[in-house]
């Protein structure tokens, strides 16, 4: 009936995981009792769960993201204590079948249900915005992708107390995840969370290559397209080459652990080295999926505070696309070890460190764009300085890395674990948290705390450069990664530094907590009243914060690269807003709940194959298509937005523009 | 678990372990740092790593001056520094920003194919003294040594002479590991059904540390080892010794071996059956089990119930 699932799958002997999941159980139930008390479950529902606006899904994306940064976060916490505290012959506080569950799951958690829906959650947020548009070209599918994204984050938490995690490390390497190495849940786990999760960024990619193809305001041509958005295209481009890749080779790990299948075991012809090459043909790209958002962000920003425009645009493109060219041709550094030979190793090195041109490319024109211009530093633009700094240091070490002789002293150890810290924090992270709070009084109406924002800043990146400048220090004196104790006694004063530096960063994110929770008591003091809190230049800043569910009244004509920037000159220059246009009344998609049912039959697909309770699979698989028969035969596609409440809605922000306008006339700048 | 060689009588064994001791105090060396090289692998990577830095240092460190420079110098507060809003596009900026990652990625990459060939870890190291053989098999969670030619193995140990290059083939019993001397330079996968080849060389005696750097499983963290380099005499006596201690490595002891355990004390054996890597490489001697099965026969499913 159940499967191989019995009590027995609880942890009961485990006081960590059992408390761990008894206060997420209590902060759960505490969350939803509070809803259902204030009754707050209707609007939810409406508003938000089962919205097709781009703007609630990419809140939404953003805030599970978030969440899971920080269960992530914890994962970390732990992983650094555990090492402190196992040196010689200590053994820590955490067993080695735990200890390996806890680094898998840091890395699966901090990369697929992180810093993945962040980064999505602001493309999806950002980019209709930005090119003018109402939504993404399916934003039924885009509901879909996000619920299926939370699925497998809900599958990886139920591996804490449900069971295991795969105790592989974050890709699980052939044959170690094999039945014959790993005969419990914990891969089945991995598998599922990651396909239902995959199923849903590949859609997203989808959804958003179409947007940004066929979904522009008139006249905004593609040279005309802000950069977050070329880099949201060629992020998503990515998306869609490389899923299917991770989807295939899971797809064959799952054959061979459900039905005896010998692609990737010792036995019987499987070779587990074609697993590393496939798992890594999608890894690669999986890190420039996850950078190019970022260097979007960085751009917009860098360039808003500079008050100036982004300095060589056209080559900024360019280098985005070589980098998504380029992103395909290197996978085989991440094994260099493996004994290929000069040949192989040599090619792919350089291919390596040629795509370093394309990054670097981008450091001198953001560094081009300040020069000359008037800098503010707000918080987002702190993030941004610090990018800079920052990410220099951690691509030269990545180049390091792509030399094979150097690779061959440097592969696996504590220096590899800093560089790609060091790059997907100072790039993916410091993008999200720069992004974050520059499109939040978008999002909101209201800007965040500065002098919170700012302690998080500081906090956050004195305790990174502390962590993993241990840990680079740490991998040039040998030693290797995922050490659930240490023997070598001389890491030791390394491995405390590393430590000290988690303790900054927990006042870091204690930080941004306390900016979220004083931002929102002090909302009216930020209140953005005219949209356009940073003296943006892009379509988003045109709209009101937050926007309507229509984002524009009349689709923006587009006349140049920067067409915010230029209406907003127009306006200064002639004192006036240019005629009211005619409004008409504007058809957008109906909210279903077709993602959200979709996703629950699919978190019942997940469990089921995990523990291999067949009926329940069958009827998930039942349930998930009859939705989306229901959704396929729906009568009604869209509602109506009747032109008095457009009206309504475009003449209150016409009147804080002019409101805006009158004050700047008073004092010229 | 039995070992045939710990049956052997004291005295045989007391004579090449204090031999190494004492050359070790001598010796003096210990660490694992890669950048204090203790063979000519080591100092060449070494080498290269520095090279790399050098060249890469020569641009990122004006670079990074510039970006704090103009941050500062064109702050909204800083009268003097003239505002440009129209600077957005140069040529010859352009040319040069692209030009300049793009050299130095022209000499890093004839740093690269150098380096990669000078240094692919199947390259003989060049030497009057013909090298030693020894072949490595990562085990759950341990490691053997098989000297050929010598007719000997040890596990967790390996003793080798100083100043003779070794030649090592390497291969896995289960699950894939990575032997990796830090000290003596460039590590190497070990993959069951395949065999990898890698040279290296102690260039003074002295015990180094040597460790899986490829995660494994559970019993990973204690996948360590020493190698001690001992001059050649010394070797030669302690070969002698292990074979006077006895002991058999033959297929049915490796089946033996190949269960999964963690912690095993270094030992060894006075003889090996012959080819007994290369049946583990070609799968005459299948891949090792993995974890045993839970109480009920049900494979485990969680620690609280792991057996």
């Amino acid at each position: 009936m159940l499967g191989k699932l019995t009590w027995s799958a609880i942890p009961f002997s485990q006081p960590i995981p059992l408390l761990a999941a008894g206060g997420v159980a209590l902060a759960l139930f505490a969350v939803l009792g509070w809803i259902t008390v204030k009754g707050h479950w209707p609007y939810l529902w409406k508003e938000w769960i089962t919205s097709v606006d781009h703007k609630r899904i990419g809140v939404m994306y953003v805030l599970l993201g978030l969440v899971m940064l920080l269960r992530g976060f914890v994962d970390a916490i732990m992983m650094r204590t555990q090492q402190a505290t196992a040196i010689g012959h200590a053994q820590g506080y955490l067993p080695p079948e735990h200890y390996d569950q806890i680094f898998s799951a840091h890395g699966t958690i901090m990369i697929f249900f992180g810093a993945m829906p962040v980064m999505i959650g602001l493309m999806n947020f950002v980019v209709p915005l930005q090119l003018g548009v109402r939504d993404v070209a399916f934003p039924t599918l885009n509901s879909t992708s996000f619920w299926l994204t939370a699925s497998g984050a809900l599958l990886v938490n139920m591996s804490l107390v449900i069971g295991e995690f795969a105790r592989t490390g974050w890709l699980p390497y052939a044959p170690l995840s094999e039945t014959s190495y790993s005969p419990g849940v914990g891969v089945d786990y991995y598998v599922w969370a990651i396909q239902i999760a995959g199923v849903g960024t590949l859609m997203s990619g989808i959804n958003l290559v179409t947007t940004i193809l066929k979904q522009r305001a008139p006249g905004m041509g593609y040279l005309r397209m802000p950069m977050f958005c070329w880099t949201a295209l060629g992020a998503n481009m990515l998306i869609v080459a490389a899923f299917p890749i991770l989807t295939a080779t899971l797809a064959m790990l799952t054959l061979d652990r459900y039905l005896g299948f010998h692609f990737f075991t010792n036995e019987a012809g499987g070779n587990m080295m074609m697993f590393v090459n496939l798992i890594w043909a999608w890894g690669h790209p999986e890190v420039y999926i996850l950078i190019l958002p970022a260097f979007g962000i960085f751009s917009e920003v860098i360039s808003t505070f500079s008050s100036k425009p982004l300095f060589g645009y056209r080559s900024m493109v360019a280098a985005t696309l070589f980098i998504v060219v380029v992103s395909f041709t290197v996978w085989l550094h991440h094994f260099f070890t493996m004994g290929a030979g000069g040949d192989v190793n040599a090619a792919f090195g350089i291919a390596t460190s040629i795509i370093a041109v394309g990054t670097g490319v981008k450091i001198y024109n953001w560094l081009f764009t300040m020069y000359g211009g008037r800098l503010r530093f707000p918080t987002p633009m702190l993030w941004s300085i610090a990018f800079l700094m920052t990410f220099i240091i951690g691509g030269m070490t990545g180049v390091l890395l792509a030399v094979p002789p150097a690779d061959f002293m440097l592969h696996n150890s504590m220096f590899l674990v800093a560089h790609f810290h060091n790059v997907i924090n100072s790039g993916v992270i410091f993008g999200a948290f720069a992004g974050i709070t520059f499109w939040f009084p978008k999002a909101f109406g209201f800007r965040l705390d500065e002098f919170w924002g700012k302690m998080a800043f500081w906090l956050t990146l004195a305790g990174f450069l502390i962590v993993f400048g241990a840990m680079y220090v740490l991998g040039l004196e040998g030693m290797t990664r995922r050490l659930q104790h240490i023997d070598f006694t001389e890491w030791a004063p390394w491995l405390y530094v590393s430590v000290g530096g988690i303790g900054v960063m927990i006042l870091g994110v204690a930080s941004q907590l306390i900016q979220i929770v004083i931002s929102i008591r002090h909302r009216e003091q930020l209140r953005d009243t005219t949209g356009d809190p940073w003296d943006g230049r892009s379509l988003e800043w045109a709209t009101p914060s937050p926007p309507p569910a229509f984002n524009f009244p009349v689709l923006p004509r587009v006349h140049g690269e920067e067409p915010y920037w230029t209406i907003k000159r127009k306006a200064l220059e002639s004192q006036g807003l240019g005629d009211e246009p005619d409004y008409e009344a504007i058809e957008m998609p109906r909210a279903s709940a077709t993602g959200v049912v979709t996703a629950f039959f699919a978190t019942l697909i997940g469990f089921a194959m995990i523990w291999m309770i067949w009926w329940l699979a069958a009827l998930g698989f039942v349930g998930a298509y009859a939705t989306f028969v229901v959704f396929a035969w729906r009568d009604e596609e869209e509602t109506r937005i009747s032109a008095e409440d457009v009206a309504r809605i475009d003449r209150a922000r016409r009147a804080s523009r002019q409101a805006w306008l009158d004050a700047q006339g008073e004092q010229p700048a | 678990m039995e070992d045939p060689g710990t049956r052997a009588p004291a005295p045989a064994r007391a004579l090449p372990d204090a031999a190494v001791a004492m050359l070790l105090l001598l010796g003096g060396c210990s660490g694992a740092s890669i950048l204090q090289p203790a063979g000519p692998i080591a100092a060449n990577n070494r080498t290269i790593l520095l090279d790399s830095l050098a060249i890469m240092l020569a641009i990122i460190l004006p670079t990074m001056i510039a970006i704090l420079a103009f941050a500062w110098w064109f702050r909204a507060g800083n009268d003097k520094a003239r505002y440009r809003p129209d600077f957005v596009y140069s040529g010859r900026i352009e040319l040069i920003v692209w030009s300049i990652p793009l050299l130095v990625i022209l000499f890093l990459g004839g740093l690269i194919w150098i380096g990669s060939h000078e240094l692919d870890p199947a390259k003989p190291i060049a030497s009057r003294t013909p090298p030693l053989d020894v072949q490595v098999v990562s085990l759950d969670w341990k490691w053997l040594f098989v000297y050929p030619d010598q007719g000997i193995a040890t596990l967790n140990r390996l003793v080798v002479p100083a100043g003779v290059p070794i030649r090592f083939r390497l291969t896995s019993a289960s699950v894939m590991n990575s032997f990796f001397v830090p000290r003596l330079g460039s590590q190497i996968y070990t993959m069951n059904g395949m065999a990898t080849t890698l040279h290296l060389r102690a260039d003074q005696p002295g015990s180094y540390y040597g460790q899986s750097a490829q995660y494994s499983g559970d019993g990973f963290s204690d996948m360590n080892f020493r190698l001690e380099a001992v001059p050649a005499a010394a070797f030669g006596r302690w070969v002698a010794g292990v074979k006077a201690a006895g002991g058999l490595l033959d297929a049915p002891a490796y089946a033996q071996l190949a269960r999964q355990s963690q912690r095993e004390p270094a030992k060894h054996w006075g003889a090996v059956q012959p080819g007994l890597f290369d049946l583990v490489v070609a799968q005459h001697l299948p891949p090792a089990p993995g974890p045993e099965q839970g109480r009920d026969g049900q494979p485990q499913i969680s620690p609280g119930t792991a057996e």
